[in-house]
């Protein structure tokens, strides 16, 4: 079957499995088969991380741009911010939250293979993982950042968190003008993944009157 | 500064970090054979101690070998500008990079 539109291909394992792929498996086999993981303890895992995802991220935001207590709880320990909320850590790592403000502007990257904030934002989008993310957004972070429609003024600095071990990076957007008043779960429902990379910026919405 | 509470105690070694807050100081120029979390492009750069990470981790290098179990150090959230990363970096003189090393790989300047 040949494919003639100029989109990434959408790969899906068929035919014979790759190197790394059958490598898996026969690691995941060989752990059940000696009893030191239990298939169904993989599954768990699964579950834990299918529940995280955006929502959460975006509920610590919220909470942040109204409680100015929560927030800088969250600035000084993100982890502990989080985890009050109910947000566990499940992987152990540490979580610096980076606040955006008139004059900086944060993103975040792994260079080094995925490391992203799991347990705040579920599974990193695919972009992120590939290889023109992570090297250019340390190299050319305000060309990336054009290519994502989000144009930063010169006199704003631009800081690059590259996650490279224990610790997980969450960007804390500005919070848009316009929006005085409004409720927790209102302000929640602004707040985008793209957002808590730093990849784009909140832009002011009209209210939804409900 | 207060006085501790216990002047007696010895700590061990690692247990305190060896770097503060403002150092500046020199990411090692090494290549072991093996996956280190220290990206090639950082190494042998100058570069400034933002913030001593709490609490100590474990030598993860060191761990995936199966040596030295349990040995700990800090991690250092270390800030390096673009422009020194890159040659003729093209946006702002103060956009920077911010990236945790650990303590085996950063050396002090005298």
């Amino acid at each position: 079957m040949t494919h003639t539109h100029d989109h990434t291909p959408i790969t899906v394992p068929d035919g014979v499995p790759g190197y790394y792929e059958i490598m898996e498996t026969a690691m995941r086999e060989l752990l059940a088969e000696k009893g030191i993981i239990h298939p169904a303890e993989i599954r768990r895992q699964i579950e834990v991380l299918d529940s995280r995802g955006p929502q959460l991220g975006a509920k610590v935001v919220a909470r942040a741009w109204i409680d100015p207590e929560f927030r800088q709880r969250l600035l000084a320990n993100g982890r502990a911010a989080c985890e009050e909320l109910g947000i566990t850590f499940y992987d152990d790592t540490g979580l610096i939250v980076l606040e955006n403000t008139e004059k900086v502007h944060n993103l975040i990257v792994c260079t080094l293979c995925s490391c992203y904030p799991r347990p705040v934002l579920g599974l990193p989008p695919d972009w992120y993982k590939q290889k023109p993310y992570r090297a250019r957004a340390v190299r050319e972070p305000r060309g990336v950042l054009a290519e994502f429609g989000t144009v930063i003024s010169p006199e704003v600095e631009i800081r690059v968190s590259d996650s490279t071990s224990q610790l997980r990076y969450l960007v804390l957007p500005l919070r848009p003008a316009g929006t005085e008043g409004w409720t927790e779960e209102e302000l929640a429902a602004l707040v985008t993944r793209d957002a808590m990379i730093g990849v784009s910026t909140i832009e002011a919405q009209e209210r939804k009157v409900r | 500064m207060k006085t501790a509470p216990f002047p007696e105690i010895v700590t061990a070694d690692g247990e305190k970090p060896v770097f503060k807050a403002g150092d500046t100081v020199f990411i090692s120029t090494r290549y072991p054979v093996g996956h280190y979390r220290v990206p090639r492009y950082i190494r042998g750069k100058r570069c400034v101690i933002e913030a001593v990470i709490e609490p100590c981790g474990l030598n993860n290098e060191e761990e995936g070998f199966g040596r030295n179990a349990g040995q700990k150090r800090h991690y250092y959230r270390v800030a390096i500008p673009l422009a020194d990363l890159w040659p003729g970096y093209a946006g702002s003189a103060a956009d920077g990079l911010r990236i945790e090393v650990y303590e085996t790989w950063l050396e002090g300047t005298k």
